[in-house]
């Protein structure tokens, strides 16, 4: 199961991107509540959504984004554009999604 | 046997290159110095934004009253000619910044995200758009805070 909701919309010479991220974005602030210890942080440090293989948006971001984050924005495109978002956490992991304008 | 081995190989591999190939790029850009920063004055000179000019050409939309800080629903669009990136700050969270958005070419200058609110602060809009700086605020109350801790 992938880690994102990617969808996108035509909107007159716009593609609108809407996209909904699982993640649990740990401030490291938090502790947890039986073993009174911290919870270390864990959170996207990076987004990069590329169209057609060009970067068109990229974003980093601190710990104080939101559980499951939900990005979105537009750019000048057509149906047909390939649309792909990779994000990236503190630990290292990634993963990716792409879909196809309709 | 074997092919439970093998998947469990090809996935170690993948996962492995995938991080080395990817994680450098990425820690390289994200700077932890701005992001880190404590308050929001040393923030906003990490990010050498500290002599940003007020602009209404920068639009913020937040709620006025956030009932739950941890999910809090913010939209910036600029009007600015020439927006490079628009950055997200809340002024009373230990760690201000919260997001900087770098925006490509033929991309709309608004961004829509959801950030943690401690509690009650402004949230504060900085636009780079050349060699110039800009910034807008509008404040947002906070019922329950979003921080943990």
């Amino acid at each position: 199961m992938s880690s994102i909701k990617l969808r996108t919309k035509v909107k007159g010479d716009l593609v609108e991107v809407k996209s909904l991220i699982k993640h649990p974005m740990e401030t490291g602030l938090r502790k947890d509540k039986k073993t009174k210890e911290k919870i270390p942080a864990h959170f996207i440090q990076e987004v990069i959504v590329e169209a057609n293989g060009k970067q068109v948006l990229s974003a980093d971001w601190n710990t104080s984004i939101s559980k499951n984050p939900y990005l979105s924005f537009s750019y000048k495109g057509k149906a047909g554009d390939k649309v792909k978002l990779t994000w990236t956490d503190n630990k290292g992991e990634t993963d990716s999604a792409e879909v196809e304008v309709k | 046997m074997k092919r439970r081995a093998f998947i469990k190989g090809t996935l170690a591999t993948g996962i492995a290159t995938g991080a080395a190939i990817i994680a450098p790029n990425a820690l390289a850009k994200w700077s932890k110095e701005t992001f880190e920063s404590k308050g929001l004055e040393d923030t906003m000179k990490a990010m050498g934004a500290e002599a940003a000019e007020v602009s209404t050409d920068i639009k913020i939309k937040a709620p006025e009253i956030a009932e739950n800080g941890s999910v809090v629903p913010i939209t910036v669009t600029s009007d600015i000619a020439g927006t490079e990136s628009i950055s997200i700050l809340v002024s009373n969270n230990s760690t201000p910044l919260t997001a900087t958005y770098h925006l490509g070419e033929g991309v709309v200058p608004a961004v829509k995200s959801r950030v943690k609110m401690g509690k009650s602060s402004d949230v504060i809009a900085v636009v780079k758009a050349g060699d110039k700086v800009y910034k807008n605020h509008v404040a947002v109350k906070v019922t329950k805070g979003g921080c943990g801790g």
